[in-house]
């Protein structure tokens, strides 16, 4: 029987969860005898080469193409599961959420204190994708089956979970690696 | 800060002599008198009784009925209930708002007037209803409300308005308001004639054991509709060590479609305070507490006249009915428009002078309750039962009614019947017989027990009226085929958010992600999946809320689900490409007006 596969993305994300993925360290040996990995940045597939098992997906939909990616995992993958608190809550790219798209452009491009920009234009290339009119958490946007929250979640919590869905038994979280305050 | 206020703040607060547990009753007579209670005026009285200004504005925020803000000399309170709204809220809401040139939660320019929306006021049998100041005017046409305001503008007081008065005691001058009894059906225990005096003579010449042993044989059981023996509370309460003892009877009859108490309070008053003197003695308490629901204010004076009548006949006072070294004594708590405080350790912080917070238990009011006594809180109509009981033999009283139910209840029976009002029944009859009794039998379905009660449909009318199978405070509301159900699902939710205290989380944001996720759901915004969101977020609601309140307010949506889940498959669609509630054009628009070019991912 072929090995379950993997896929994994980062949307609005810093990528500091795909680096606690990568925390398990030697247990990713572990993990490489269990499963394979599809469209992943470790791997650096970058489109779907079919079904998987479980997909994660860490930070959440600030602007169109997040929305498209992640709509494509929700295709492909049985299981979704929003990776950290920018997943999970919007995170810290959620915090443009109370202020105008409008305003946020022109703070970040024209009258930010450090901006030098001469042509006072705001990029505005066709390969750009379009900004949504806030951030979005994931489950919003398309059903989500599990979340790990953290910023980012353990490495301990990922492999817990990892396995527990690999082997199809209820999830054992300790309390230490769930509390964050 | 004017000489003034500061005088009659100290006026009311030594009336009160300075107490701070009697804060509510000294907030409300200052709102009475001024028609707010200003940030001066908080002070004042925090300094008066010796407490923190917090403490005052806690219970001034909390209760509906009173106000930081100048409010008219006259309040109007449509009564927004969803029985008023079947017949006819929304006309009368637009008849006065027309008249009086402003919208709810506005006040004249003028000063006089404010208008205002509250739930349920006890009225429902005669819907649509208003409060104006304390009195009630009930059954009103939009013509009725028009001519309200024209002869309030023409200066004449609120009480004074014309109108007809309603049967028995309505029309004591004491009560005057224009209330029906609407008595459609007398029982053999309520509403029986009445001999004053003689239950409690009979319990005066019984030990207080014996008391309770005959309420214990009779197997009576609360009315309030959770339905724990009342003996057995007794028991506690009367083992419990304590130099004070309370007996507090909760008239804060709130649960929407209830209206019962109304009834009781009006036409046998004088059964309830033996019942109370009963329970006095019998658990060896020294005082009671009547706690009166605000919107039932109209029946105060005639109230305060009985217990005076019941003192100058030496039912209340010094050596009850000269039964040396028994004294016992009522006062009225009025209440300020707060359902919660219907949950008895939220009537208890209540009457401390409190906001209306539920207290955790243990420890039980029973060991620990009112000014840390022990209290036994017991409903209007739990109390009534116990001096039939006394008078006629608990033998006779648990021959009545079924086996695990003795005795009679009260139902209050509202919405599309053709004799709406209150019946006295013995528990055992069938839903079935109920609806033929009050002219109901093509109802789509009855809400059984208020908003945190059971909505059932026609399959379940053969069940019955007992704390074994229909447990209910007596509120039956009646939905005719042609009435929106989940409206009136949605109207419940509503009903529960406003009046939660936001104390847990549970109850304070769980019912309003589950009123969103019901209204996405009515809108055609919904997906099979959402229907299992609903049970699971509503069973965590019901397990995790600290009272009564929040773990009964996933009810309506629950018992919907279970009993009419067709009505929410029909709305809820399979397979959408994104959530919903989320709309990929909607959230890119900005975007590409601001870029001003069209959308890479997503074409319209």
């Amino acid at each position: 029987m072929a090995k379950p596969k993997i896929a994994t993305t980062s949307l609005a994300g810093c990528f500091g969860c795909h680096m606690s993925i990568l925390d398990i360290d030697e247990r990713i040996l572990q993990l490489v005898e269990l499963i394979d990995f599809d469209k992943s940045p470790i791997n650096d597939i970058k489109e779907f080469t079919g079904e998987c098992l479980v997909g994660i997906v860490e930070g959440g939909c600030a602007n169109e193409e997040n929305v498209r990616v992640l709509q494509d995992f929700r295709k492909h993958c049985k299981i979704l599961v929003s990776l950290g608190d920018c997943a999970i809550n919007g995170g810290l790219p959620a915090m443009r959420n109370t202020i105008s798209l409008k305003e946020c452009l022109d703070e970040a491009y024209l009258n930010g204190p450090s901006v030098h920009n001469p042509s006072g234009r705001i990029p505005n290339d066709p390969e750009i994708p379009l900004l949504l009119d806030k951030v979005y958490p994931c489950h919003e946007v398309v059903k989500v089956d599990y979340y790990l929250p953290g910023c980012p979640p353990t490495a301990d919590t990922i492999w817990q979970t990892l396995v527990a869905l690999l082997s199809d038994k209820p999830i054992d979280l300790p309390y230490e690696l769930v509390k964050y305050d | 800060m004017s000489d003034n206020l500061e005088t009659v703040v100290k006026t009311i607060c030594t009336g009160f002599e300075n107490d701070k547990t009697r804060m509510i009753d000294i907030v409300r007579e200052l709102q009475e008198c001024l028609g707010h209670v200003s940030d001066d005026a908080m002070d004042l009285i925090a300094e008066q009784v010796g407490t923190h200004r917090v403490e005052v504005e806690s219970v001034v925020s909390f209760y509906a009925f009173f106000s930081k803000e100048q409010k008219g000399k006259i309040t109007i309170r449509l009564c927004d209930d969803i029985i008023d709204r079947m017949f006819g809220f929304e006309r009368i809401k637009q008849a006065f708002s027309d008249t009086l040139g402003i919208s709810v939660g506005e006040t004249t320019p003028d000063g006089l007037i404010t208008l205002e929306v509250t739930p349920c006021i006890g009225m429902c049998d005669q819907a649509p209803a208003v409060m104006i100041n304390d009195e009630i005017f009930t059954e009103l046409s939009g013509d009725a409300a028009v001519e309200i305001v024209e002869q309030l503008r023409a200066g004449i007081p609120p009480e004074r308005l014309r109108r007809r008065l309603g049967d028995g005691n309505n029309s004591n001058p004491l009560v005057s308001a224009a209330v029906s009894n609407n008595i459609r059906k007398f029982g053999e225990v309520i509403f029986a004639p009445l001999e004053c005096g003689n239950a409690l003579r009979k319990a005066l010449s019984m030990s207080p054991n014996e008391v309770v042993r005959a309420v214990k044989t009779a197997r009576l059981r609360g009315r309030g509709g959770a339905g724990f023996p009342t003996g057995m509370k007794w028991d506690f309460t009367r083992a419990a060590e304590g130099e004070r003892k309370f007996v507090i009877c909760n008239a804060d009859e709130g649960e929407p479609g209830t209206f019962k108490d109304r009834v009781i309070l009006t036409e046998r008053p004088e059964l309830l305070i033996e019942g109370m003197v009963i329970a006095g003695y019998a658990i060896g308490a020294q005082e009671g507490v009547i706690y009166l629901r605000g919107e039932y204010a109209y029946l105060r004076p005639f109230l305060e006249d009985t217990l005076q009548k019941a003192r100058n006949m030496g039912m209340l006072g010094n050596d009850v009915m000269g039964h040396n070294g028994f004294n016992f004594d009522i006062r009225i708590q009025m209440g300020a428009g707060a359902y919660i405080c219907g949950e008895e350790t939220a009537l208890i912080s209540s009457c401390e002078g409190l906001r209306g917070d539920p207290k955790n238990r243990p420890p039980f009011p029973a060991q620990k309750g009112y000014l840390d006594c022990p209290t036994s809180v017991n409903n209007v109509e739990t109390l009534c039962c116990v001096a039939r009981i006394i008078d006629q033999g608990a033998g006779w009283f648990s021959q009545i009614g079924s086996k695990g139910s003795t005795g009679t209840k009260l139902l209050s029976i509202g919405g599309d019947i053709r004799r709406p009002g209150v019946y006295e029944v013995p528990f055992g009859m069938t839903m079935h017989d109920v609806l033929e009794m009050a002219g109901g039998t093509g109802a789509a379905a009855v809400q059984v027990g208020g908003p945190s009660g059971e909505l059932i449909g026609p399959d379940m009318y053969d069940r019955i009226i007992c704390y074994d199978d229909l447990a209910t405070g007596g509120a039956l509301m009646v939905f005719g085929p042609e009435r929106n159900l989940l409206e009136v699902v949605e109207y419940f939710m509503d009903f529960f958010i406003e009046e939660s205290c936001g104390y847990c989380t549970p109850c304070r944001v769980g019912n309003v992600l589950l009123k969103q996720r019901l209204v996405d759901i009515i809108h055609g915004q919904g997906e099979p999946s959402d229907l299992t969101y609903l049970e699971e977020l509503g069973a965590s609601v019901k397990a995790t809320s600290r009272c009564g309140l929040g773990q009964t307010s996933p009810n309506p949506i629950l018992s919907s689900l279970k009993n009419f889940r067709p009505l929410y498959q029909a709305l809820v669609k399979e397979g959408q490409q994104f959530q919903p509630t989320f709309n990929i054009q909607n959230a890119l628009s900005t975007a590409k007006d601001i870029a001003g070019r069209p959308s890479m991912h997503f074409a319209e």
